[in-house]
């Protein structure tokens, strides 16, 4: 069975004065696939090429060489650009800068009508994606009455009204407080369970890929690991060579094993590592 | 601190006025305006007058909003009524050395004077009454047939769609950068004019540092969204001309038939 995403070896440059050859690699060869319903994770350092990565799976950025197959179609062939862009919806990190309009249902409506869909139902479109992100009751609100959890949903829903198969979020919780992020993983988890949506999430934050299908870890343009999170974390220390951070339950059960307590290696969630650490006591 | 600056202040309702269409009412403004400058007798300006008072009590708005229609152009009025009296020649009613106030010039300037208001009063009427994506719509609605002579309807809708919605963020912007150059001694209230406008300067900068940013990221998901122009895009509001919006415009209609008729008659 063919996959949702396909990336094949791609690999892209940007412009840079500066560099050798007058550009920048900013992706050196990568190859990721991602499943219908699937939930991926993306982490990398700083300029390891996620977001460049993100920009690859909607055609926002087309690749020098190798190729982006979305539902078996080339990101390169214009015939099918509307079509891979409804399929693959895309959250960006910043709410203020991807909201268009003054007010909460207007901007929800925006995608549906680029799509040159009838009015009754965009309305319909806009009230489910809205009911399904939890702000139901904000629809006629202006979008700088709202928190940056809220407006976050609201772009989530302004990506859902497109009805589409996979959604991506590039870093979207990293302007937010801890409330607002929980509120953004919840409505997400909630979509990918409810309609089946995979969800490719790249992330500064570790503590939210333990419940991933997959982690995938870029470094320099490269992806560098590509497992379940809990094989990727048992790599503990390489993960911090990359100038990842570990999750915190993960570090401190290499410190615990460090002082030569005898833990398992793949400990990524704080109720895994409580209970390790009881049978630990009860088996001396 | 947003709401002190939604634009032209916008009073949401659900009166008669509020309800009726946003195309009607601009058209209606326009005609109004057009024909306020062939009134020539105090019958047909008590007529106009009439027209946005009745627009005010409909929307049940405060009256005293229509005078904070008129706070900003009071100097504007105050300086029309004086130059109009001092400069228009005829029977001089009262010198002031070498100037003369005149009875043609107080008549002309009272004139001037109360076009004026009735402009302003009026406009306001709409803008506190038609919300901002109204006009927008409205505005796009009325332009596009105009499409074929290049008029970019589509492009200037969405123009003021973006305009409105990034205000309030990059007041709010400014304000921050504001703060935070204040709090390192900068001072932007002293010193003369040349001073004080060099002090914005480090004020200034960043924010369009900010908003060319801002811009960039907009546009990117813009096109994430499928947006490529006007071209095959639907609206999922739709409008619909209702038995209101006849009503409004034949009595409108009725009113300025007959301030055209009396000046016709009159002169
Ligand atoms: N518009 C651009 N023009 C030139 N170079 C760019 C541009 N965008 C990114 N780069 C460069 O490409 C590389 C990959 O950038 P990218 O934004 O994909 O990284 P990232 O993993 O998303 O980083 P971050 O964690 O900071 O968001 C970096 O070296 C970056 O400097
Ligand atoms: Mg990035």
């Amino acid at each position: 069975m063919g996959h949702l995403i396909e990336v094949r070896g791609v690999r892209f440059f940007y412009p840079s004065a500066g560099a050798a050859e007058g550009r920048r690699t900013a992706l050196d060869g990568v190859d990721l696939t991602v499943d219908e319903g699937e939930w991926v994770a993306v982490v990398g350092a700083n300029g390891s090429g996620k977001s460049t990565l993100a920009k690859h799976l909607n055609a926002l950025l087309l690749p020098a060489e190798g190729e982006v197959r979305v539902d078996g179609k080339s990101t390169r062939d214009p015939v099918h650009l509307w079509t891979i862009r409804r399929t693959v919806g895309m959250v960006f990190q910043n709410p203020d800068n991807q909201i268009v309009a003054s007010l909460v249902e207007e901007d929800v409506a925006f995608g549906p009508e680029n799509l040159g869909l009838p009015p009754e139902e965009i309305r319909r479109r806009i009230a489910s994606s809205l009911a399904a992100v939890g702000m139901g009751d904000f629809a006629r609100r202006a979008p700088y009455q709202l928190s940056g959890g809220q407006k976050q949903r609201v772009a989530i829903a302004g990506v859902l009204a497109m009805q589409p198969r996979c959604i991506v979020l590039d870093e979207a919780t990293a302007m937010l407080d801890p409330a607002g992020r929980q509120e953004v993983l919840q409505a997400v988890e909630r979509l990918r369970r409810e309609r089946g949506i995979a969800v490719v999430m790249i992330t500064h934050f570790m503590d939210e890929v333990a419940h991933a299908d997959r982690l995938v870890v870029l470094s320099g343009g490269r992806v560098v690991a590509d497992d379940s999170p809990r094989a990727v974390l048992a790599r503990a220390e390489e993960v911090a060579q990359l100038g990842l951070e570990v999750p915190q339950v993960s570090e401190l059960a290499l410190e615990l094993r460090r002082e030569g307590l005898p833990l398992p290696a793949d400990l990524i969630a704080p109720q895994e590592l409580v209970e390790a650490l009881c049978r630990l006591r009860s088996s001396t | 601190m947003p709401d002190a600056l939604t634009i032209g202040h916008y009073v949401p309702g659900d009166s008669v006025v509020h309800r009726l269409d946003s195309r009607v009412k601009l058209l209606l403004t326009m005609a109004y305006v057009i024909v306020l400058f062939f009134a020539v007798r105090p019958g047909a300006y008590a007529v106009l007058a009439l027209l946005p008072l009745a627009g005010y009590l409909l929307a049940r708005l405060p009256l005293r909003m229509v005078w904070q229609g008129l706070r900003p152009v009071v100097a504007v009025l105050l300086l029309t009524l004086i130059l109009n009296a001092l400069m228009t020649p005829g029977h001089p009613l009262y010198r002031i050395g070498r100037l003369a106030v005149t009875a043609e010039g107080l008549q002309v300037g009272v004139e001037m004077a109360v076009r004026l208001i009735l402009l302003m009063v009026t406009s306001t009427l709409l803008t506190l009454t038609t919300s901002p994506i109204e006009l927008t719509d409205g505005i796009e609605s009325l332009l596009r047939p105009f499409r074929r002579l290049g008029v970019p309807a589509h492009e200037l809708a969405m123009m003021m769609t973006i305009a409105l919605r990034f205000i309030p963020t990059l007041l709010e912007e400014a304000q921050n950068i504001l703060k935070a150059q204040q709090a390192r001694g900068a001072d932007f209230e002293t010193g003369n004019l040349l001073r004080r406008a060099r002090a914005m300067i480090p004020l200034l900068v960043p924010l369009f540092v900010g908003a060319f940013r801002r811009a960039d990221e907009l546009a990117t998901a813009m096109e994430a969204r499928c947006y490529h122009g006007g071209e095959g895009r639907t609206r999922y509001r739709e409008y619909r001309i209702a038995r209101s919006d006849w009503v409004a415009a034949a009595v409108t209609a009725a009113a300025l038939l007959f301030v055209l008729v009396d000046r016709a008659l009159g002169v």
